[in-house]
């Protein structure tokens, strides 16, 4: 934290930062409303070929008997993973009073409230008996992992859409008080109607530290386990690929890698879009990338553990499995994950200059397809081969390939992710104001004057 | 064996003056469903076993069927005092497939549905390949029911895994959690769905099919209700099953109607199970093809490409 400023210079500075920060509110141009249309578009196409599932039944999909969890469901395990970086960095960074993170905190909360929100969805969408989700509540056991999975994830989801108003509220009231006047007065009430009439005295600013540190400590066991009761859908399966221990935090350590990815990338469209260079730093993407590099080696450990200790043996059905994972069908897209998703960025990432912003984001595209593509080959090539062998099926039982109608309604779920990300970041302020004005030396008393 | 008991029922069909004579043999009691038609003086009748007769109407009166919600109950909780068990004679099948037949049309299934697969296994290079019926191993751990969110697949009782379809929600965690391949799903509308729309749900039989919701081997707990045997069983023209009642120390064959000791004839002849080192404990049991007095027709499937 700078020293306190004088209240001249901090008056001038928050005008400053307040206008900066609001930016991405205020700014409505032709690109702005081409980049709604495009994901309600594509969003759209995704729910009308979801209309055409529930319609047909699941049989539009790739899906079948024998691989009868396919891209619906690594859908499904990306967007959980990608919500983990919430929980790390608004978490678990700010307890450990690392301080470079503050700034990225709200970023985090955007990612990890639009993954764990289509996380919900995309499941819901992967049932057969849609209609009959109710009975989860109605007739629910507690001894099967999905039971365990429906309950963190809907506690994540309200912890962290809790992480990112909490911190919001004095935000709001500083808009409410102080806001430019092209701000769209309809903005402005829905802003009056959130800041909860927040005055800014001391007492509220301790209930609202207060309330986010019982919050963040919250977090930390159900963010661990909401990546571990998924990946639990699996390991508590007998299938070869899948019946392993280290499964846990296999999935908690690569969930990082794809969050922070993720955070990378939007840190680096709200710089550009919103010019907000002095704000997300090249020190911010310089640490990123530092981050990214350590959780690729947690990762990349991971990886060789669970490929390298059954690959050793070669058990009859693991070996069928990991052959056909190196040598295979699959080894394309599993060398690919491997090398583009960890082994090159980790070495790229080493040096100073892939961790500025441009090269840091491109490394960021590559990891996050990785991660995607990677949650694909955890869950198909296993089902591919059951123990016994799969006989007087059609042909097309035996290999699974997503069809349109997937890949559609798999579409909708970025598009409405990204469209979840974009309402947040025009509706509210993408960094914290308040905090990043504190930190700056501002003091508390000048962020509650009105606007003259 | 299938023809004769079908004949006995049209036979019986005839003679009955009332619906009462058609439903009071007790078989018909639990499944017997109407279809209404477009004629006016006739009406086609669905037998349990799948197939559509045709009487006059002025023959009908209503069944004594217990609703769906009896039925659910009393599918839950099974036969008392039963502990069903399955031997499968590996040297006697010479894929006749006729179980397979049986099958799919009393579980109104797709040709590509399998509650019972006739699988090719070689289980090394140089052993001699070999046929082998693999129905659901109604497993005394049973890995599917434990993962099933809404408790829609359950262990009975009598030792039946059995499914709920009114209460299934389509997750597939069980076909996923089944190292056996047990389970089918209804991808599309099921078989004739038209044909049994608006009949009542007969849990253990598990038809009407429905779509986005899971099927799988039975047993055919509606016939053993009845005091029959399996349809698969039944259906074997080669004596390859034994079915009956553990508590009873008793197995019966299908084809040759000959009863004898359980535990003798699994001991007699080096029985064993599926995969016993995942503890899943199957009550179907396969005796050893040793001594087959038929070739092996074709080529081996290899499926792991």
């Amino acid at each position: 934290m700078e020293k306190t400023k004088s209240p001249e210079e901090s008056r001038k500075l928050l005008d400053k930062i307040t206008f900066d920060l609001t930016r991405s509110i205020v700014k409505r141009d032709e690109l702005t409303r081409f980049w709604y249309f495009i994901l309600i578009m594509f969003a759209g196409v995704g729910l009308w070929g979801w209309g055409i599932q529930i319609r047909d039944g699941l049989g539009v999909t790739g899906m079948r008997d024998y691989v009868s969890w396919g891209m619906y469901i690594a859908n499904f395990v990306f967007f959980v993973a990608i919500s983990l970086i919430g929980f790390l960095i608004s978490s678990a960074l700010h307890l450990l009073k690392i301080k470079w993170s503050h700034p990225i905190s709200r970023v985090a909360e955007q990612v990890a409230i639009a993954g764990v929100a289509l996380a919900g969805i995309i499941i819901i969408n992967d049932m057969g008996r849609p209609d009959r989700f109710l009975n989860v509540f109605l007739h629910g056991r507690f001894a099967s992992p999905i039971i365990w999975d429906v309950t963190v994830v809907t506690t994540y989801l309200t912890i962290s859409v809790l992480l990112y108003y909490l911190p919001l509220i004095p935000d709001l009231a500083l808009i409410r008080d102080r806001g430019g006047d092209d701000i769209p007065t309809w903005k402005m009430k829905v802003y009056k109607i959130m800041a909860l009439g927040w005055k800014g005295n001391a007492e509220q600013y301790k209930l609202v530290y207060h309330a986010m540190r019982i919050l963040m400590i919250l977090i930390i066991p159900v963010g661990l386990s909401i990546h571990t009761v998924t990946s639990w859908l699996f390991a508590a399966t007998l299938r070869s690929g899948w019946d392993t221990t280290i499964f846990g935090p296999y999935f908690v350590a690569g969930a990082f890698v794809a969050g922070a990815a993720a955070v990378v990338i939007l840190m680096y469209a709200y710089r550009v879009r919103y010019r907000l260079g002095e704000y997300f730093e090249d020190l911010h993407f310089d640490y990123m990338g530092k981050l990214l590099v350590f959780v690729c080696l947690v990762y990349l450990y991971f990886n060789i553990n669970e490929f390298w200790v059954p690959a050793y043996k070669m058990k009859t059905a693991e070996g069928i499995h990991l052959r056909n994972l190196f040598v295979g069908s699959f080894a394309p897209m599993f060398w690919w994950t491997q090398m583009t998703g960890l082994i090159l960025p980790i070495f790229l990432m080493l040096f100073r200059f892939f961790r500025k912003p441009l090269p840091l984001t491109i490394i960021s595209v590559f990891v996050l397809i990785a991660s995607w593509l990677k949650r694909y080959i955890i869950v198909i090539p296993t089902m591919e081969h059951p123990f016994l062998p799969v006989q007087n099926v059609p042909d097309y039982f035996k290999h699974y390939s997503p069809t349109s109608i997937e890949i559609m309604i798999t579409l909708f779920s970025f598009m409405a992710a990204l469209l979840i990300i974009t309402v947040l970041a025009k509706m509210f302020p993408v960094i914290t104001i308040w905090e990043y004005a504190e930190e700056k030396g501002i003091d508390k008393k000048i962020l509650a004057e009105p606007k003259k | 064996m299938e023809n004769k008991s079908r004949r006995n029922f049209v036979k019986k069909l005839g003679v009955s003056v009332g619906a009462a004579g058609l439903v009071g043999g007790s078989s018909l009691l639990s499944s017997c469903t109407q279809v209404e038609t477009a004629s006016g003086d006739t009406i086609k009748l669905l037998t349990s076993s799948g197939e559509l007769v045709e009487v006059n109407k002025a023959q009908l009166k209503p069944a004594d069927m217990p609703n769906l919600t009896e039925q659910q109950k009393r599918g839950r909780k099974g036969l008392p005092g039963r502990k069903f068990v399955m031997v499968i004679d590996l040297s006697k099948c010479r894929n006749a497939r006729e179980c397979m037949k049986g099958c799919q049309k009393h579980h109104q299934l797709r040709p590509e549905q399998h509650h019972i697969n006739v699988l090719q296994m070689q289980d090394a290079e140089d052993t001699a390949p070999y046929y082998m019926p693999k129905p659901c191993q109604h497993c005394d751990n049973p890995p599917c029911t434990k993962v099933c969110p809404v408790n829609a697949t359950f262990k009975r009782e009598d030792g039946i895994v059995l499914i709920d379809n009114e209460r299934c929600i389509g997750c597939r965690f069980c076909i996923a959690a089944c190292p056996y391949s047990a389970r089918v799903f209804n991808w599309f509308e099921p078989r004739d769905a038209e044909k049994y729309e608006g009949v009542t749900y007969n849990i253990e039989a598990n038809v009407p099919q429905k779509k986005g919701t899971i099927s799988k081997c039975l047993f055919s707990a509606d016939r053993l209700r009845d005091g029959k045997l399996p349809t698969c069983v039944s259906s074997c023209p080669n004596g390859v099953y034994w079915f009956g009642d553990q508590n009873e120390d008793a197995v019966t064959n299908g084809t040759t109607h000959e009863t004898v000791s359980f535990s003798k004839l699994v001991r007699d002849n080096a029985a064993y199970t599926l995969m016993p080192e995942l503890g899943t404990k199957p009550r179907v049991y396969y005796l050893p093809p040793k001594d087959r007095a038929f070739p092996f027709q074709g080529e081996i499937e290899d499926h792991h490409s």
